[in-house]
């Protein structure tokens, strides 16, 4: 069985968020790190390579830099990894990266395609169900357990107040939640190997059947026209009263600011 | 001469570092106060290979080197010195004895187990007559028929009750020179805690590292195999020797991981305290502390990390020994632990000597690291003697 992992290397947004001043993220100033959903999936592959015997590919696109977050997949126990990068590919958004993806994949085989459900830096989620579009894929989304049989995968889907089991025949494609596993550190031994080991490297001449229009800055039809961080908000007011007094204290916040 | 980590070793420390920050740092302060010995965390060390690092693959290991080995112990130091020195006497004193003094048959039938986790290694040699004289110990062991007979006692284990193997340092004869002076010969045995004869006694209470199992170990009419015996009969002293050299390197990489882990605290302490009317660190003497420690830490981790890969060199199989680097690294560590610790804690104030903060159980580990596996005294022996021989 062949599993393929779409991994994003993205900004760790726990020490804050920056940006330049044409309102795009400040990538460099940033630490930079595995995007958390994709780990989660990374980790499913790597259970189900531990109970089966698959292989696990990585593959990511990105600056070379990115480089880094397919050694830590590596170093954790994937088999190959891939880095597409290439300057025209530049610019993404998530139908230029969605297609591009889907070019690398298609070099590839697979039986199980995994994306992390969306990225911390983009949250939209739309990448894994379009890559599943360009290759006719059936497409299971927030998985928060995957288990093989025989021919097919079951997965469970996540939503707000309950969850479908879905079955569905491989090849298949499944986004990943964080909330899916705890995923395991990498070993001393694998980081070793995974920096010895080669990692291949496609760029726009590698892949196939796709179009120009499609790739890049140029081939995204979304264009950001502001970006900003969120305001905090002020600290509120604090009131120490007892339970009577508050109850006519919130109600008369609630007129003035004619909630009711 | 290169100062730069490269990316292996950059990205095992993030390994270490966030396993220590994640795993090891939240249960720090109850595995002093409970005295527990850590043995899920050892659990989860030994899934991911931490006791086993710079093993070859073939038994096991990692595969890495003695570098990475500090490295790990030091990370988890930083945030736990009972945790860093679980590690460093498993690797050093028993893992590495075996590995370079054991026959095959010895390599497969101990190694894996140990450099996998699944069994944890000790080392026993002091006697409650001898510490520092060690030539003082006490303990036979004497051959009969296939078994060899061990009667005795060794005090001050690390890992005593919670490890598996043991290697155990006894005489197994005593011969006479030309001058009629009598000399005990030592020969070093691998013990299995089922092993016969072998028990327990007190579990020391200690200042520090109070979550690290330290035992007295009593041998009475124990029976071990013939085939116990690890490398030549007689040659027990030069193997526990040269098995020390390497052990004061993890408990130099242990005192440097207390040292940096106290200092880190400290300046974010400093930021944040404010007296009259201003931080600490905007005070000069913080200033001058803060740049004085760094400096002794940052001398501290190149005679580690120096010592490291001279023991490397060694084992890449050059005829090269590291005992003076070992001792001078031990013995610089471990003086700067204690002191970057007592400074750490007076910068803290009345903080600092409150069980709540870190530095006050790290000054109470640091101490040890001037104490075991040859005091600073012994260091200074074995630098001053090779400089004067």
């Amino acid at each position: 069985m062949n599993i393929v992992v779409c991994i994003k290397q993205v900004p760790d947004t726990k020490g804050g968020v920056k940006f330049n001043p044409d309102g795009t993220l400040d990538r460099a100033s940033m630490l930079a790190i595995m995007n958390p959903d994709d780990k989660a999936g990374l980790e499913a592959a790597l259970r189900i390579k531990d109970e089966t015997g698959a292989k696990v590919t990585v593959v990511t696109m990105g600056l070379p830099k990115a480089d880094a977050v397919l050694r830590e997949a590596l170093a954790m126990g994937a088999d190959e990894a891939v880095l597409v990068t290439d300057r025209v590919l530049g610019g993404a958004d998530t139908w230029a990266t969605s297609s591009t993806v889907a070019a690398a994949l298609r070099n590839l085989d697979y039986d199980i395609v995994i994306t992390g459900r969306q990225a911390i830096d983009g949250d939209t989620a739309q990448v894994g169900p379009q890559i599943a579009v360009h290759l006719g894929l059936p497409v299971i989304s927030y998985a928060e357990d995957i288990k093989i049989d025989g021919d097919s995968v079951i997965v469970k889907r996540q939503y707000e107040d309950r969850y479908h089991e879905v079955k569905a025949k491989m090849p298949v494609l499944i986004t990943a939640l964080s909330e899916l596993n705890e995923p395991r550190y990498m070993t001393p031994g694998g980081i070793f190997d995974a920096c010895d080991k080669e990692v291949t490297v496609w760029g726009r001449a590698d892949l196939k059947d796709l179009d120009d229009a499609n790739i890049g800055l140029k081939g995204s039809p979304t264009k950001i026209a502001k970006a900003s961080d969120k305001v905090p908000k002020g600290a509120g007011e604090k009131v120490n009263l007892d339970p009577a007094e508050s109850v006519n204290y919130l109600m008369e916040k609630f007129k003035e600011k004619h909630i009711i | 001469m290169d100062f730069t980590l490269d990316k292996k070793h950059e990205m095992a420390r993030d390994l270490f570092k966030q396993f220590a920050e994640t795993e090891v740092k939240p249960l720090a302060q109850e595995t002093d106060e409970t005295e527990q010995f850590p043995a899920e965390t050892v659990a989860k060390m030994g899934k991911y290979g931490f006791m086993g690092i710079p093993v070859p693959k073939e038994y096991g290991g990692q595969g890495c080197d003695a570098l990475t080995y500090v490295m790990c112990v030091e990370e988890l130091s930083k945030v736990c010195g009972t945790t860093g020195v679980i590690v460093s006497a498993h690797t050093s004193l028993c893992v590495d004895p075996i590995m370079t003094y054991g026959t095959e048959e010895q390599k497969q039938k101990y190694v894996k187990d140990l450099a996998t986790g699944k069994k944890l290694g000790a080392f026993a040699l002091t006697e409650p007559g001898a510490g520092t004289d060690a030539q003082g110990a006490q303990t036979k062991a004497v051959l009969d028929g296939d078994e060899w007979v061990l009667n005795g006692s060794k005090c001050f284990i690390t890992n005593g009750k919670v490890a598996d193997v043991y290697i155990v340092i006894a005489i197994t004869s005593i011969t006479e020179d030309k001058r009629g002076r009598k000399k005990k010969n030592f020969s070093a045995f691998i013990v299995d805690k089922d092993a016969p004869g072998f028990s327990f006694g007190t579990k020391e209470k200690k200042m520090g590292i109070r979550g690290s199992s330290t035992y007295e170990l009593i041998f009475e009419d124990c029976r071990i195999p013939k085939d116990a015996l690890l490398g030549a009969e007689g040659k027990g002293f030069p193997i526990a020797m040269h098995t020390l050299d390497g052990g004061r390197i993890g408990i130099a990489a242990q005192a440097l991981g207390i040292a940096e882990g106290a200092l880190e605290r400290t300046i974010e302490y400093t930021k944040e305290r404010k007296q009259f009317g201003r931080t600490i660190a905007a005070q000069q003497n913080t200033q001058f502390q803060l740049a004085n420690m760094a400096t002794q830490v940052e001398a501290a981790k190149m005679l580690v990390y120096k010592a490291a890969m001279k023991k490397q060199e060694f084992a890449n199989g050059a005829r090269v020994s590291y005992s003076v680097e070992a001792a001078m690294a031990k013995l610089f560590a471990a003086e700067t632990a204690m002191d970057v610790t007592t400074k750490c804690v007076q910068l803290f104030g009345g903080y600092g000597y409150i069980r709540e903060y870190d530095v006050e159980r790290m000054m109470r580990d640091a101490k040890i690291t001037e104490i075991y596996e040859g005091t600073s005294e012994v260091q200074r022996m074995v630098i001053s003697g090779a400089l004067l021989k």
